[in-house]
């Protein structure tokens, strides 16, 4: 039918899975997410320090340009636990500051216009809604942390060859595993922070001041009680600590491995929670 | 036939305040008016039946579907026109629509082609490149109007439709929406403290009160039932006028000593009453063709208290 007839008529046409439907939101949102040329820049950035990590593991491995400019292999770069360590520490800040950036614009918009009954009257949940505009969030973070921290991985072993792949598996799943646990807790605090925080700019600093906040008041916990308290509310330690453990590591953080877990799913936890409460279609004010 | 909405025993709890109380009916209109003053609960009724506020006790069923167990299917029959500004911003008409079209389950190009033509049917279809947010309160509510009826649904809920629009804009609306329930196998219900945009498009009438239903009205058989009632002013013998309307089966009254009220009987219409005057020479100084306003039965409604049942 043509668009111009004005006439109504009901629809009896195949309907999309319902499983698949969180998607919609999540297409939408990387749409929206690269229509902002600024953000596009600052995506873009984020591939260099990838990319100058590729090029070092390369010419670590290039005995002709190595002896071009007098230098030996192990001077160059030695890839191993602390390298990737050190990866995933750079690319995670870059990786947190884009969260900053563009979780605000999550769920900030539909509650400012009161949109979330429009979703939820239709045959989409809350979870739905949460799970679409996370994997927006996990999309773009992945891009960035783990999906470079892996192709790096790749590259080494294809030149150091499938006895050193074989040997260090772990760090594998350690690239993964660690950056997967860090992009899912800044996703769901700067989508807890746009639920609570309607402003979007407003949300997009607090996503930063929650941080700085929480390692300024952990590291001063320590301090005050000379005991390592404090570490359990600095996600960031937290994470140094998870990570040291995936990659064989010692670490400067003194508390248990398996604490620091528990601390960060406890976090991940009252993000969700917090998430429960403000992503509904209405409030009930009892 | 299954009806539209059932409601049994309904009752709505936040925190110690009841705000649904008990309600039972059932209702099988094609439009269906939800009517009361403000805070009676109209639009806690219509949430809850979208599943935004579960209930505290009793039940309800759209379409046979009971609302505590089958929301996903009620969901995907009904479209929702929100009271409240609902949309977002940054969004083109059209990419706003197509979303709400995919998220309902339609196809990415099945919703594209509807979301057109939905912003067409509902007059929109020349701003429909622009962005909600820069619409104007009468186009938004249009907007709201395409976003619920872009996936074809079997219910309409619409929840003060006309709030915020001009006359024209109203009357636009309103014609609108006695189009779909004229045209197209679908139902409507209407919530609105407007009597007039009720009186214009519904059926059946609900008119609730401090969480009660205090009545129920279907309007189509009140407007057939008070057609047959006539006042008037006989000017000669009435008493004549009277005998010969009563042999042709009408009831009649005198109020006063000329005023005659007439309950006409079937098949009889206005004409013949002149007819029956002229024969007998009598003048009608005045016949009025009455019948109560929805305002009488809202205003007759409010004096009322019920347990929340029909």
């Amino acid at each position: 039918m043509a668009v111009y007839k004005r006439s109504y008529r009901s629809y009896t046409g195949r309907l999309t899975p319902a499983w698949s439907r969180f998607y919609i939101l999540t297409r939408y949102a990387l749409q929206n997410l690269f229509r902002s040329k600024f953000l596009t820049a600052v995506f873009v950035m984020c591939f260099f320090g990838p990319l100058i990590c590729a090029v070092l593991i390369y010419l670590s491995h290039n005995a002709s340009v190595l002896s071009l400019l007098h230098v030996r292999s192990r001077q160059v770069l030695s890839v191993d636990g602390k390298f990737f360590l050190f990866f995933l520490g750079m690319q995670g800040g870059l990786a947190f500051f884009l969260t900053a950036f563009i979780g605000p614009n999550t769920i900030a918009p539909d509650l400012a216009n009161g949109a979330l009954p429009l979703y939820f009257c239709r045959p989409f949940s809350r979870a739905e809604y949460v799970l679409g505009k996370l994997c927006a969030l996990l999309y773009v973070l992945s891009l960035i942390t783990w999906i470079p921290g892996l192709i790096l991985f790749g590259i080494e072993s294809n030149l150091s060859g499938a006895a050193w792949m074989w040997e260090n598996r772990s760090l594998a799943g350690g690239i993964f595993l660690g950056s997967l646990i860090w992009i899912l807790m800044i996703s769901l605090i700067a989508m807890a922070l746009s639920a609570w925080v309607k402003w979007r700019i407003a949300a997009g600093a607090m996503v930063l001041g929650v941080m700085f906040f929480l390692s300024g008041f952990g590291a001063a916990i320590n301090g005050v009680l000379r005991s390592s308290v404090g570490y359990y509310i600095n996600p960031g330690a937290l994470m140094t600590r998870v990570c040291a453990q995936l990659f064989g590591l010692d670490s400067p953080i003194d508390i248990s491995a398996f604490s620091a877990w528990v601390a960060l799913l406890v976090i991940c936890g009252i993000c969700l929670a917090l998430l429960g409460k403000k992503v509904r279609a209405f409030e009930v004010i009892r | 036939m299954t009806p539209v909405i059932e409601l049994e025993g309904l009752g709505v709890r936040f925190g110690s305040r009841d705000i649904l109380k008990g309600l039972t009916c059932s209702l099988s209109g094609r439009t269906i008016g939800l009517l009361g003053p403000n805070g009676a609960g109209k639009s806690t009724l219509i949430n809850t039946l979208l599943g935004f506020y579960k209930p505290s006790s009793g039940t309800a069923r759209i379409f046979g579907h009971d609302i505590r167990t089958d929301l996903k299917q009620i969901r995907s029959v009904v479209g929702y026109m929100p009271e409240n500004d609902s949309f977002i911003a940054n969004m083109t008409a059209v990419a706003f629509i197509r979303l709400m079209g995919e998220l309902s389950g339609l196809p990415s190009e099945a919703a594209l082609e509807r979301a057109h033509e939905s912003l067409f049917y509902v007059g929109l279809g020349e701003s429909r490149y622009r962005k909600v947010g820069t619409y104007s309160l009468g186009m938004k509510q249009l907007a709201k109007l395409a976003q619920a009826i872009v996936h074809g649904p079997k219910l309409i809920i619409l929840d003060e439709p006309t709030n915020g629009l001009d006359p024209p804009a109203r009357q636009r609306m309103v014609r609108m929406i006695k189009e779909m329930r004229d045209a197209h196998d679908l139902h409507i219900v209407l919530c609105s403290h407007l009597l007039r945009d009720v009186e214009e498009t519904c059926e059946e009438v609900l008119i609730l009160k401090d969480g009660r239903i205090v009545h129920y009205s279907n309007l189509e058989e009140e407007r057939r039932a008070n057609k047959r009632f006539v006042e008037m002013e006989p000017l000669g013998d009435g008493a004549a006028l009277a005998a010969a309307l009563e042999q042709m089966g009408c009831e009649c009254a005198f109020s006063g000593a000329q005023r005659l009220k007439a309950v006409l009987s079937d098949g009889m219409e206005i004409r013949d009453i002149y007819r029956l005057a002229a024969e007998r020479d009598i003048q009608l100084r005045r016949l009025n063709f009455r019948r109560d306003t929805l305002e009488d039965i809202f205003l007759k409604a409010m004096e009322t208290n019920t347990n929340g049942s029909l």
